[in-house]
């Protein structure tokens, strides 16, 4: 619709479906780096691992947390979104920062459970499965990090951002990365811990 | 302990002072280096150089500045190449050659990826850049400061292949780093490092570029342009894309799992403590076999946008030519195991890959068909583009066949890591890929530069190409059939020797092809007057591109065109020759907004250049500062609002008036 308008005009296409599309394949590509790492999860925790194993240091409770704090971000992440269209900033910005502290919390918790395992001795470099779990649930706490990080850029930026559909098309990114994220978790939940602890 | 944190394992011993060889290349790397430092200075181009290439976001500019660094490191590459090929030819039965084994090892590894990710990738996206947005009538590609940062992405990793020229050494463990040799057990020097970060940072540059195409591509075609009137060369850049959207995260994350292997001392693909080396092979030509089609299926839309222009006549079966590139695009996920028929997975799943391997076939032999058609009956103008695509046709079919027969499970046993293999993959790679990326750069010369490359040199230049790979290639076939391996720093048996020797005078009659190439550049830098191109159009074209002048205007289109069938600038083309046309005089112009140039692609790309140089040396503090730098750049690149500006009406219009004069 935008760009029907913009090409008319004869304008440089400051096109907010094209740079949402753009989002999108972005997504596609590291959906396809998750695919792989969980491809190399699964072939490295084939039930021939020797040495120490996940199911005898996984604590699902923590496990079960973890994912509470992370869906529960995304819900005050879409309520704070829903509050953009209505532009009430402040609103916006106060349920980013819940978002932010739920995110938070998960991470605090997804490394305080590295860190036990480490220290019990299902380290990283210990073996080919411990290798795997530590890189495909770290690298989603990577992303994780980053969003949050995202997060706080969003939150002070929010009030300098003039025209709303700019604000829009930002929180539109973060939200589809937020959203992803969380499905990633799902995968992670089902294929590392339910399946790989049992 | 600080200096250790800050220069990590280099020492002044990293650079090779002992070896006459390297220190002879770095010395001539740096003079090079220097001479254009200085030259640059000595003209006061600094300004110039900075705001009208450097920051620059226009499509057209970053398309060049991908070809010169692809011209630059074929050079780079093929110096390689004339170390190998003298190597092979004399170092046979009692004489060991000039080169030792550890150096050779890094010359054959340099080789293969600098000709793929520095030379062939860079030419590929150099045609797109200029071709691509003007085929499908867009002022850019969709995010023109992403395609800033892509180009210096690439350029980053090519100067970290470089640098390990005169710091410290190269991978020695082939062009795809095998584990568990690529190990930090089997190679513990920085060699592997080198090759992992100069990839790496390429890879995301080529991967951001890919999702810049497809949306370009897919959102930004002018008005009336459905998917199946694009031009052919289009839907060929728009597959490949795909391609490089679907299969490069695979090869970030096998180089970022070897990494963890060698930093972090994990056990991915160690054969030890569980690990797998098998599994990096199946990843890596998960990515490596579409990387393949990435790189041949432009080829293939350049080849049909020559036959048609060069035949004066309509494609031969647009239709089928989109789905035969689109099954291949589809079919080359399905075969990546035939790099490894060797692994032992069993006679099922060897039939499936065989069998799967053979099917491509098909869909390009339809291809081959459809561009004898459009030659048949067609005016056939033998241009040097039209050159290439005939040696082409000879080459690549060749090539074709012999990767049919390796396609073959029990052949391949035989043939496995042989010359035959070697022969077999430079006779697609040379023969197809880059036969077709120079007809196109030949082809659109004109568009990018607003002159013709000259004739004469051309036509010598190809004849040197052609003969000189022929006579380097063939031997290797015969070779490979004996059970020659690849590879080889030295053999026994001198009876292979005149094979060898013949081999290494065809990579000279190549060399004589390249520098044949360079004159003609040079002579028609010196003419360009005489062979500039006034009209816009200097070989009868048939898509939009060939509609505005040459260089085409910043803007591209001062008015944005409609499309109404497959090539419609032809088909205007024949109807205003009894119709008439509007007059640009009484055109009413629109200012045009278009993008700002911004430094931020190339200060993220030089961070993250220090950032890779900083990992392969293990130096934590110049690392931190390298990650920060990019972090801080694209954040505060965020906060801009400074990005745009407008082209005023009447400058539209002084610039296509000015067109006009110069075409009558």
């Amino acid at each position: 619709m935008h760009r029907e308008i913009t090409a008319v005009e004869g304008h440089y296409a400051e096109s907010d479906s094209t740079d949402v599309f753009g989002f999108w394949l972005y997504i596609m590509t590291d959906c396809i780096l998750f695919g792989c790492l969980f491809a190399t999860f699964v072939v490295l925790n084939d039930g021939n691992a020797t040495g120490p194993l996940l199911k005898n240091y996984v604590d699902l409770k923590t496990v079960l947390s973890e994912t509470f704090f992370l869906l529960a971000s995304n819900f005050t992440f879409c309520l704070a979104m829903l509050n953009l269209y209505h532009r009430k900033l402040l609103k916006v910005q106060a349920w980013l920062i819940v978002t932010f502290l739920l995110g938070a919390s998960f991470i605090f918790l997804e490394l305080r459970e590295f860190i036990t395992f480490a220290k019990a001795g299902f380290a990283w470099n210990i073996n080919a499965h411990a290798s795997s779990f530590f890189t495909l649930v770290g690298t989603h706490g990577l992303h994780v990090s980053c969003g949050l990080f995202w997060i706080l850029i969003m939150i002070i930026q929010l009030p300098l951002i003039k025209a709303a559909h700019i604000a829009e098309r930002r929180m539109t990114y973060l939200g589809l990365f937020w959203n992803f994220l969380d499905i990633v978790w799902v995968f992670v939940f089902t294929v590392v811990y339910l399946t790989g602890a049992m | 302990m600080f200096e250790h944190l800050l220069f990590g394992n280099l020492t002044l011993n990293a650079i090779p002072f002992d070896v006459p060889i390297i220190m002879g290349a770095d010395i001539f790397m740096i003079a090079t280096f220097l001479l254009v430092i200085f030259l640059i200075t000595f003209y006061r181009k600094w300004p110039y150089m900075w705001h009208e290439w450097v920051t620059s976001v226009d499509h057209k500019k970053i398309g060049i500045m991908y070809l010169i660094l692809a011209g630059v490191m074929l050079l780079r590459g093929f110096s390689d190449v004339v170390l190998m090929r003298s190597q092979q030819a004399v170092a046979a039965g009692h004489s060991a050659g000039f080169l030792p084994p550890e150096h050779f090892d890094q010359i054959f590894s340099a080789h293969g990826v600098i000709m793929i990710f520095f030379v062939a990738m860079p030419f590929m996206f150099a045609l797109l850049n200029i071709a691509v947005p003007l085929q499908i009538g867009a002022r850019d590609v969709a995010y023109p400061y992403l395609n800033s940062l892509s180009f210096w992405m690439t350029f980053a990793g090519a100067m970290l292949c470089n640098a390990s020229l005169l710091i410290g050494k190269f991978s020695a463990a082939g062009w795809l780093a095998y584990p568990p040799l690529s190990e930090w057990y089997y190679s513990p020097t920085e060699g592997v490092d080198y090759y992992i970060w100069s990839l790496q940072i390429a890879g995301v540059g080529t991967l951001l570029a890919g999702i810049n195409f497809v949306a370009t591509i897919i959102k930004m075609r002018c008005k009336g342009m459905t998917l199946m009137k694009m031009p052919i060369f289009v839907w060929s850049a728009l597959c490949s894309m795909i391609l490089v959207i679907l299969a490069f995260p695979v090869l970030t994350v096998t180089l970022a799992l070897l990494t963890l292997d060698r930093l972090l001392g994990m056990h991915f693909f160690t054969d030890f403590a569980g690990g797998n080396n098998m599994m990096y092979i199946n990843l890596i030509w998960v990515w490596g076999h579409p990387e393949v089609y990435i790189l041949i299926l432009p080829a293939f839309g350049i080849f049909s946008e020559i036959v048609a222009t060069f035949s004066q006549k309509k494609l031969f079966g647009y239709t089928t030519m989109v789905w035969a590139i689109a099954i291949i695009a589809f079919l080359s996920f399905v075969v990546w195991l035939h790099h490894f028929f060797t692994m032992g997975a069993g006679a099922d799943v060897n039939a499936f890959f065989g069998i799967a391997t053979m099917v491509i076939a098909i869909p390009t032999g339809v291809k081959i068909f459809n561009w004898l058609f459009t030659m048949y009956k067609g005016r056939i103008i033998l241009a040097t583009p039209m050159l290439w695509v005939a040696a082409f046709f000879t080459t690549f079919a060749i090539g074709g066949m012999t990767g049919v027969m390796l396609a073959i499970p029990p052949v391949d046993f035989e043939l496995h890591n042989s010359l035959f293999l070697v022969a077999h993959f430079h006779n697609v790679l040379i023969g197809g890929t880059l036969f077709g990326f120079f007809a196109g750069i030949i082809y659109w010369f004109p568009k990018a530069f607003g002159f013709r490359l000259d004739e004469k040199w051309g036509i010598g230049s190809f004849v040197f190409w052609v003969i000189g790979f022929y006579i380097a290639f063939m031997p290797l076939y015969v070779l490979g059939l004996n059970g020659v391996t690849r590879r080889l720093d030295h053999y026994a048996n001198t009876q292979y020797q005149p094979y060898f020797i013949t081999a290494a005078i065809g990579a000279a009659c190549v060399l004589i092809g390249i520098i044949l190439q360079i004159i003609q550049l040079y002579v028609s830098i010196k003419n360009r007057e005489a062979l500039r191109d006034r009209t816009g159009d200097p070989w009868n074209g048939r898509t939009l591109e060939w509609s505005v002048s040459s260089p085409a205007p910043l803007y591209n289109f001062a008015v944005l065109p409609t499309v109404e069938t497959l090539d419609q600038f032809w088909v205007n083309k024949h109807q205003h020759h009894t119709e008439g046309t509007v007059h640009p005089k009484d055109i009413h112009y629109h200012p045009i907004h278009l993008p700002k140039n911004t430094a931020a692609g190339f200060i993220i790309a030089m961070f993250s250049g220090i950032t890779g140089f900083a990992l392969i040396w293990h130096m934590w503090i110049p690392g931190i500062i390298g990650l920060l730098g990019v972090l801080i750049t694209w954040i505060a690149r965020t906060f801009s609002t400074d990005t745009d500006f407008y082209i005023d009406a009447e400058t539209v219009r002084k610039t296509e008036l000015a067109h006009i004069k110069e075409k009558v």
